[in-house]
């Protein structure tokens, strides 16, 4: 049989291939976010996951107000259009958080496990408002169309038994990674603030020697870092579900991301938070089904094939962690100092 | 003198809180949170001695709490005869391939000089170990959950004493401290934060996962007590007359009785670590501790291996971390592995060490009963607040429903403002470390 070999390419294709390009949409935009942190506070900032969450909660509140206006976009999620808002209700957030929180230890000099403790704290005041305005369930605020291709009509167009469906989510989520990553590229590189910014990652000395306002580069910071993490949690939230403590769990993969790729590194964060996807999902998938297609004759796989259960889909980063720290601490694409 | 006065009275103030809450709510109130007090404190010690020592951050201390806490049942609830009539082999099959990985990773480790190849090796080893483990016991951990599931379908433990499990749980944690240390120690400070937050999370996974092992999250319960029942207090003769020497009635006075005896073992163990880490911090091991804490240049200046003994300390913590965590699997009698949280087993610890005063023992211990002490009272508290400022609305207002629905989580908002606060205008704590050398 011909197709077999087909079929087999589509089931991956559906299982593996789509949703991970996906999360490693999400991921790499969130890893972006810590990199810039850490790469302009130098702490790795544990309130990330969080404030993707807190992120994500003013997008459905948005989303739920222009819902009860009737405003929608049609095929698109109305959340696209809620983003705007919740950036900027998050950057405000977090600036906040900036104001009272780290400028004390920045001013003061303090050691970096200071700065980590301190996000820990933010970490929990920002999940207790979450869970507090929104509560600690499942909230589904994906609405418009569903599908951009349904698995019926790929199987009815290519006369395939395995279909490919692919979610507006996971399309949105691609499309809008790539712009957001661009603009983000394009501002770093071109525009002044972002030269300063690379300036000061680079030699904080020498950027402040050279007049760069070190209060501007950390605000600007802040504000990017929120806009990141708005982004990235919104878009997870979409595609899957927004439960605040799957916010505080995807911190794991996060900074697994980060530090995979070199943490400080952007373009790192990107290719760390595909590693660690594409791994993630290509660990746990079940592979009996596809086994069975490509190994001719009547065998027959006995057990799910499944390297590792979903269960423990985290240790996956884990692991990725502990191997790039074992054999090259400063990350795939080198990143600050270990 | 001044100092000293002053810890004085915040335990004096600590023992008046508990005795109004025996006095108000009851004696058995009181006792039950004295016990988690105890335990508490215990656990911030361990917190204590990692990052008020050498200042290490971990953020594992719920993954070394729950291994403590699998080690309690292990050690004490009987095997179960069926699965392991049905499953035997299986399971020393597994058993053998486990340890033969172990063993082979180790002498690889032992024996090759340190660089990549010796690392590639032994990840070799553990990926073979990993695989040849799912190939054959995988058929053998549906057998042993399929032997009772409502009841059993697990393989049950060792039926030893559960005061075993505590010197136990403390090596398993510390075992398991020892791999993550050796990897992350040496590198930047965040890189052990993150690892101990993954290991934290896959070992709760494993715990809630892994039914042949634990029942998962269908709990273990009835775990055997180091302590009497009340049920035969009840009848038996020198407690009724001890009753009635004491005029109580014996069913109340039973459950005080129990609990005064858990508190007692939970003493024991407190003190006699407190005991412990008080002559390691003063001890030259303790200043040289504290000397690479302040200074890692100049400690390596002088000769000192940094990462060993950032490793050591790391280790030790994890252990007092894991024998607190089979102490509180052993008062509640059954493990749960659905209440392993963060929050409550890694960021209330956290709260306590940095409120109470990092680097001192005494400081951890006063922690550790003040925050669980306002960590208890606080939800009747919170309660009461969320009504009263409501109080002005209808009874049936969405918003008044909402804020004393979500009374729960202000728990989180609090414990991070505590902590926050604590770490801005007083980072040495209820008790500061005391710099002064003892002669």
């Amino acid at each position: 049989m011909l197709s077999e070999p087909l079929n087999a390419m589509a089931l991956l294709a559906n299982f593996v291939l789509v949703p991970a390009v996906a999360y490693g949409s999400q991921l790499a935009l969130g890893a972006l976010g810590v990199t810039l942190v850490y790469g302009i506070l130098r702490f790795s900032n544990f309130a990330h996951g969080d404030t993707m969450a807190f992120g994500t909660m003013f997008t459905i509140l948005f989303t739920w107000w222009f819902q009860s206006m009737g405003i929608n976009l049609g095929p698109l999620p109305t959340a696209l259009l809620a983003l705007p808002f919740a950036i900027v209700m998050c950057a405000f957030f977090v600036l906040l958080s900036d104001r009272f929180v780290y400028r004390f230890y920045r001013k003061q000099r303090a050691d970096p496990v200071i700065f980590v403790i301190a996000s820990v704290g933010v970490m929990f005041v920002m999940n207790g408002v979450v869970r507090f305005i929104i509560g600690p369930d499942d909230q589904n605020f994906a609405d418009g169309e569903r599908f951009i291709i349904r698995a019926r009509d790929f199987k009815q167009m290519t006369g395939l038994s395995e279909g490919i469906s692919i979610k507006v989510s996971q399309g949105i989520t691609v499309v809008t990674m790539i712009i957001v990553v661009a603009a983000l590229f394009w501002f770093l590189n071109k525009t002044r603030t972002g030269k300063s910014m690379r300036a000061y990652s680079d030699n904080e000395d020498l950027a402040l020697l050279s007049g760069i306002n070190p209060d501007r580069v950390v605000m600007v910071t802040w504000i990017l870092a929120a806009a990141l993490a708005t982004i990235a949690g919104s878009l997870y939230g979409l595609d899957k579900s927004f439960k605040p403590f799957t916010y505080f769990q995807l911190l794991l993969p996060i900074f697994a991301a980060a530090i995979v790729g070199g943490l400080g590194n952007p373009l790192g964060a990107i290719a760390g938070g595909f590693v660690i996807a594409f791994s993630e999902i290509t660990v746990t998938y079940a592979y009996k089904k596809f086994a069975n297609y490509i190994v001719p004759g009547d065998w027959k796989a006995d057990g799910l094939l499944q390297l590792l259960s979903t269960n423990y889909k985290f240790a996956v980063s884990f692991i990725i962690l502990l191997l790039v720290l074992l054999f090259r601490p400063t990350g795939i694409f080198k990143g600050k100092s270990v | 003198m001044i100092g000293s006065l002053r810890n004085v009275t915040y335990f004096l103030i600590m023992a008046g809180l508990i005795v109004a809450v025996g006095q108000m709510q009851s004696w058995n109130v009181a006792l039950s949170i004295v016990n988690l007090c105890l335990i508490s404190s215990i656990m911030a010690l361990g917190v204590n001695i990692q990052w008020g020592y050498a200042g290490l951050f971990n953020v594992g201390v719920m993954g070394f709490a729950a291994l403590g806490g699998m080690a309690a049942m292990l050690v004490s609830m009987p095997p179960v005869k069926e699965a392991w009539a049905a499953a035997g082999s299986g399971a020393a099959i597994g058993l053998l391939i486990f340890v033969a990985t172990a063993v082979a990773a180790l002498v690889v480790y032992r024996k090759l000089a340190k660089g990549k190849l010796r690392t590639a090796l032994v990840m070799g080893i553990v990926v073979i170990g990993y695989l040849l483990l799912r190939i054959f016991f995988d058929p053998t951990t549906t057998t042993i959950e399929k032997v009772n599931p409502a009841a059993t379908g697990y393989l049950g433990g060792f039926g030893l004493p559960i005061l075993l499990s505590w010197p136990i749980g403390g090596l398993l944690a510390g075992a398991v401290a020892w791999v993550v240390g050796k990897i992350t120690l040496g590198l930047r400070s965040d890189y052990l934060a993150i690892a101990t937050l993954g290991i934290s999370e896959i070992i709760v996974a494993i715990l809630k996962h892994e039914d042949w092992l634990t029942r998962g999250v269908k709990n273990v319960n009835g775990l055997p007590r180091p302590v009497p029942y009340e049920i035969n207090l009840q009848s038996s003769e020198w407690f009724l007359s001890l009753c009635e020497r004491l005029g109580t009635n014996p069913v109340t006075f039973s459950s005080i009785f129990v609990k005064l005896c858990y508190a007692i073992l939970f003493l024991t163990v407190l003190l006699l670590i407190l005991w412990l880490s008080e002559r390691a911090l003063r001890s030259p091991w303790g200043r040289m501790m504290r000397a690479i804490r302040d200074n890692e240049v100049s400690a390596n200046a002088m000769g000192k291996n940094v990462t060993a003994r950032h490793l050591q300390v790391f280790v030790l913590g994890s252990i007092v971390v894991g024998i607190a965590g089979a102490m509180l699997t052993t008062l509640d009698g059954q493990l749960t592995p659905s209440s392993y949280q963060p929050l409550r087993f890694t960021f209330l610890i956290w709260v306590m060490v940095i409120v109470g005063g990092s680097g001192n023992n005494w400081g951890a211990v006063l922690g550790g009963f003040v925050i669980w002490f306002f960590w208890i009272e606080a939800e009747p508290l919170g309660l009461w607040l969320m009504d009263v400022l409501t109080s002005g609305m209808a009874v049936d207002n969405p918003l008044r429903l909402h804020l004393i629905e979500s009374a729960a989580h202000m728990r989180l908002m609090t414990m991070g403002l505590i902590l926050l606060l604590a770490l801005r205008f007083s980072p040495r704590g209820l008790i500061p470390e005391s710099t002064k050398q003892k002669v």
